[in-house]
């Protein structure tokens, strides 16, 4: 960490420091603009978080090692390396895109508050995407999680909303307890907070006989992230909270707090618990891989095997995120591959899958909003005749469905064949395996959906779905997202991510 | 470099035919056929600028393309040689002239544009199969042909045709047993690319002579299995039996893909893979009896046809089977030279039927008891059609094997050949030379002479000019054919020498085909009784019905209803078993929260213990 400079420091913080200005804006904007006004601070934020989003993109400014060498800066507390610069990509584009989704949303896109909250939460999620620190791990998950609470509840007096953000905050508030209590023992047992500092303690010989404290530390830690990422069982609230909240804020959550979760949890057992660490004869890696594929099995088998039997397409789509978690933790468990291309190959694919994930599930949950604005429904039976009604409508959501299915052309089928790919490289076939009987049956109620939109018949045939000039830039540029990171953009997104994990590993004191 | 103009050999028919695709909406008849025969001709063009290109540099080269197939070590290549060029030439040829032919023919028909793109779509795939450097472009060259033979002989899929099936089940028919050969050919690439490292016709004919000794296992199986596939596209024995029914298709179909071009296929593969055939007596001696065989067989049945058009389709595979034969001889010279003569005549013959057809249904009002295809009711048409007559004349005295037309040299090199090889052969191709005559001549006499026998007949009237000079073109070729000097060119491809006239052979095999046209006028089609075997083909249809095809149909419905029965049962009880643990799975979602309190909890406790376990192991 070293000599503190200010100059080279700021640009590790720079998009949260532009979240920050943007908030402000946000809310001076909320007071001055009158009510019917209020949907222009949705064009600001978005256009905000946008431009912060394409900033590392720009080429010559990718991360730089700071004065002592390594990625950390900020005491420590932040780690600014290429990895953590595409997941807040992610975040970013998923809270823009958020912002505009809302704009047409009745009793949300008028009120200056919600575009606010908004901010709060990306600039919390792009803040744990880069910590470094069990302090800011917490701070930044806060953040995130207390605005989330807040918008989850917006819908002040809709009974359904309110007990969502309340189930929520439960929930949040129980896994938050037991990850803090996980974060205290760690600290008492090596006296640091900075993930790579624990690692180098507990490497030493005071730990031989320790294990078992050190494994429990773990786990509670892992309760903390399982809560964030909706993996089973720590997913009781998903489906509830997912079709209470308004629908914005369910496309929000099931992205952006969802791929800044497992940044953070990559990175920590990457630091924390590396390849090499051995307590006793303990192998310490192979604790967590082993669990990290447990939660994988039942995550992939229990969300496809409930969403079968929903009637609610929200719900559908929890249970369906609840299943993409389980697919995302093949790759984590994939960790454990021996070689250090392996490892970085896996940690791309998760990184490959939650970019494709956002855009996917972003674009199904914009037609979703659509479609529940103009017809009040949220009922997969409804979706009949969308085909006859708004055959663009259809065309957008059966892209967004079929991605999430892993079908080709849309970007969801590399994410899968990544995925498979790591988990096969890391000598992981059997769970590779039940991935792919996973994705067999998750494809069943995808594609019942598309077959409502397009066999099926209504009565309201003749009742086009009303889409705004905003919404269709939404659609458009999603639908664009998702074809193209499935045909060309593929690998060259995938060999980014390769690259940001290759910064990962990088000045990890004996790792490779 | 004049070589580079290959490629435009099959972009013009490609170009021809995504233009009519394209505008398929706007173009009326007859533009398609203009555009399609400017295509056709074009090609023909370019195909001749290869042939003068192989003047200054006689060896050929390979055109490359581009990298198609890397793993396999397959480009996108084409190989301009001798025994290319001369395909090219004959396709691209003949094809312009059945093209121009067809303009006329298809007139006023409901599918003119797709007939003609299907026309072009079959150029490209003929040539795309001639001019392959390797394997793999030649097999999906023999496929497309496979497909556009399929497409056009069901061109009126929703007509019946004369035999009292519907058009469509010959086109499946043709397709079917095509199949099988396909099947033969694919094997033989499969163990190629295994065994010699390569599908490059140059690399695996250098690695064969390289490796293989003669009567080598490898090279027997191999050669066996081009084989295979030679009796499917070529129609031999067993396999012949789609050809006759492919006649279902309009008449320049017939003649441009099922007597000229398509059918021939399996001779150019075998003069192609000649290393193969050279390296393994056995499959040499297999086609050689195949192909005499075939010959014989269908110049019997030939005989008992009434169908004008398929005594010309049964004449294709015994003719074919000459020149099977000749190839399994060695002598390939020979083969290719009648192939070539045979696309001209028999293409005449085609066509010159075709516009019998023509005529006569514009002549009839009402068919009573025949079809115009039936030569029991033609008759007398020398007068009324004089052209389509005397081109008719030509390409039948031709078929007939007298001299000086073209088929009398190119049967009589067989004939050479197998006399100097194999007696039994011999005596075998001398009497279909005799059948053949037999049946031509009592065609000709019952279609053009005597008098009209039906209503249709007395009031035909000849073809448009548009169909009667490709008709003059053809017996042009045909009359001059043998004297061209195409003999001698292809036996510098094949490295053969002419064999020396026996004046003897070419005595013998003229009075025989005269005998067999004086046969003819002693026995006229129409009077007597036709003997049952030679009408139904020698049961041979009915023979694999009951053999093969009924027993396939059994096998299906049984693998149907065990689908629907056994398997659909097992699927249901599957769906059913996936709902109801679905059901049950959701019932963990109370949505109560200190019941997900309580889970949460138990899955902390259950991971701790087994970290307490594992962690003291």
């Amino acid at each position: 960490m070293g000599e503190f400079d200010l100059l080279s420091s700021l640009p590790a913080i720079a998009p949260e420091i532009g979240l920050t200005i943007l908030i402000f804006v946000a809310v001076l904007l909320d007071s001055f603009l009158h009510e019917s006004q209020r949907k222009g601070i949705a064009y600001v934020a978005a256009l905000g978080m946008a431009a912060l989003a394409i900033v590392p993109i720009i080429p010559g400014w990718a991360p730089e090692p700071g004065p002592t060498g390594d990625y950390l800066f900020w005491g420590g507390m932040i780690r600014h390396d290429a990895l953590a610069q595409i997941f807040r990509i992610m975040v970013l584009a998923s809270g823009a895109l958020t912002c505009l989704m809302a704009v047409d949303a009745k009793r949300v896109g008028n009120k200056g508050e919600f575009y606010t909250i908004v901010l709060v939460a990306t600039l919390g999620a792009s803040l744990l995407s880069a910590s470094a620190d069990l302090i800011m791990v917490f701070v930044a998950l806060e953040t995130l999680s207390i605005a989330l609470y807040c918008l989850a509840a917006f819908k002040r007096n809709d009974s359904k909303s309110t007990e969502s953000g309340m189930k929520y905050f439960l929930f949040g508030a129980f896994s938050s307890a037991i990850m803090l209590y996980g974060f205290s023992l760690l600290y008492g047992f090596t006296g640091q907070t900075n993930l790579y500092a624990l690692a180098q303690f507990m490497g030493t010989e005071a730990f031989a006989n320790n294990a078992v404290p050190v494994l429990a530390a773990m786990v509670m830690v892992i309760v903390g992230f399982g809560f964030k990422i909706s993996a089973v069982p720590f997913h009781f609230w998903t489906p509830d909270v997912y079709e209470g909240a308004p629908t914005p804020v369910t496309a929000f959550l099931s992205v952006a707090s969802k791929a800044a979760s497992f940044a953070v949890m990559m990175r920590f057992f990457i630091a924390v618990f590396p390849n090499d660490l051995v307590i006793g004869d303990y192998v310490i890696q192979n604790f967590w891989v082993q669990f990290m594929a447990a939660a994988a099995v039942i995550s992939m088998t229990l969300g496809n095997v409930i969403a079968l039997s929903q009637k609610n397409i929200k719900r559908l789509l929890a249970y369906s995120s609840i299943a993409q978690a389980g697919y995302v933790l093949m790759g984590v468990a994939a960790l454990q591959a021996t070689t250090p291309l392996g490892a970085e190959r896996a940690v791309a694919s998760v990184g490959f899958y939650l970019f494709m994930y956002t855009f996917s599930n972003l674009l199904a949950f914009a037609v979703i909003i659509l479609f529940s604005e103009a017809t009040g429904s949220e009922t997969i039976a409804d979706l009949a005749g969308l085909n006859r009604r708004s055959p663009w409508l259809a065309l957008t959501l059966t892209i967004a469905l079929l991605s999430l299915a892993g079908v080709p052309p849309a970007a969801g089928f590399f994410g899968k064949f990544y995925l498979f790919t790591a988990a096969v490289e890391a000598d992981l076939v059997w769970l590779a395996m039940i991935g792919v009987l996973n994705a067999i049956v998750g494809l069943y109620y995808y594609l019942v959906v598309i077959k409502v939109m397009y066999v099926d018949r209504s009565e309201d045939e003749d009742k086009p779905i009303p889409t705004s000039q905003t919404y269709r830039w939404v659609l458009g540029v999603a639908t664009l997202a998702v074809i193209i990171l499935g045909t060309v953009g593929a690998q060259v997104i995938f060999e980014w991510a390769v690259q940001g994990a290759g910064t990962l590993f990088a000045l990890l004191p004996g790792v490779f | 470099m004049m070589f580079n103009l290959a490629l435009f050999v099959i972009l013009c028919p490609l170009a021809g035919l995504c233009l009519n695709l394209a505008g398929s909406r706007w173009l009326r008849a007859p533009m398609a056929g203009i555009i399609a025969s400017i295509a056709a001709a074009a090609s023909f063009f370019f195909a001749a600028s290869q042939l003068i290109a192989l003047q200054t540099q006689p060896q050929g080269t390979i055109v490359v393309l581009g990298d198609w197939l890397p793993l396999l070590g397959v480009q996108w290549a084409l190989q301009v040689d001798a025994l290319s060029v001369t395909m090219m030439l004959l396709v691209t040829g003949v094809g312009t002239l059945i093209h121009v032919y067809a303009c006329g023919y298809m007139r006023g028909d409901a599918g003119y544009t797709r007939f003609f793109v299907y026309l072009n779509l079959f150029l490209v795939a003929m040539l795309l199969l001639v001019m392959a450097d390797n394997y793999v472009l030649l097999f999906a060259g023999w496929e497309g042909v496979g497909l556009c033979s399929y497409l056009l002989i069901g061109f009126w899929f929703d007509k019946a045709n004369g035999v009292g099936t519907r058009n469509s089940d010959a086109a499946r028919k043709a397709f079917v047993v095509n199949r099988i050969g396909d099947v033969g050919l694919l094997l033989a690439l499969l163990l190629l690319y295994v065994n010699l490292g390569s599908l490059n016709f140059d690399a695996v004919f250098a690695q064969a002579a390289a490796t293989l000794s003669a009567g080598a296992p490898l090279a027997v199986v191999i050669a066996l299995l081009l084989f295979v596939a030679v009796t499917g596209k070529s129609a031999q024995i067993p396999l012949f039996v789609w050809l006759p029914d492919a006649m279902a298709g309009p008449t320049p179909v017939s003649a441009l893909i099922h007597a000229a071009t398509m059918v021939t296929a399996g001779v150019y593969l075998m003069a192609r893979s000649q290393v193969f055939f050279d390296l393994a007596p056995l499959a040499q001696n297999v086609a050689v009896l195949v192909g005499a065989g075939t010959a014989v067989l269908a110049a019997t049945i030939a005989v008992g046809q009434y169908d004008i058009k398929r005594v010309l389709a049964y004449s294709t595979i015994s003719q074919l089977g000459f020149m099977v034969a000749a190839a399994g001889l060695g002598a390939y010279a020979a083969a290719l030279f009648h192939l070539i003569t045979h696309a001209f005549f028999k293409a005449l013959l085609f066509l010159a039927a075709g516009s019998v057809i023509h005529g006569v249904e514009h002549g009839q009002s009402a068919t009573g008891l025949y079809s115009a295809q039936d030569m029991r009711a033609l008759g007398g048409l020398r007068r009324r059609m004089p052209v389509t007559f005397a081109t008719f004349l030509i390409g039948a005295l031709a078929l007939a094997g007298l001299p000086p037309l073209a088929g009398f040299f190119s049967k009589d090199e067989i004939l050479a050949a197998a006399l100097a090889e194999n007696t039994l052969v011999c005596a075998l191709l001398a009497l279909t030379v005799l059948l053949t005559a037999f049946y031509v001549g009592r065609q000709t006499l019952a279609v053009f002479l005597g008098e009209a026998r039906s209503e249709g007949a007395a009031h035909a009237h000849e073809s448009p000019a548009v169909m009667t000079l490709p008709l003059v073109g053809l017996a042009l070729l045909t009359a001059f054919g043998g004297f061209m000097g195409i003999a001698a060119w292809l036996g510098g491809v094949f490295g053969e020498h002419t064999p020396e006239a026996n004046v003897w052979l070419m005595g013998g095999a003229t009075l025989l085909a005269l005998a067999g046209i004086g046969l003819a006028w002693r026995m006229p089609l129409v009077k007597g009784r036709m003997p049952c075997a030679l009408q139904n083909g020698w049961w041979i249809d009915t023979l694999y019905g009951w053999l093969i095809v009924r027993p396939f149909q059994w096998l299906g419905g049984q693998l149907a209803r065990f689908d629907r029965g056994g398997l659909g049962w097992l699927e249901q009880r599957l769906a059913a078993g996936v709902r109801g643990a679905s059901w049950l799975m959701s019932k963990t979602q109370t949505g109560q929260l200190n019941w997900n309190g309580v889970g949460i909890v138990a899955a902390l406790a259950l991971v701790l213990a087994a970290a307490v376990l594992g962690g003291g192991a």
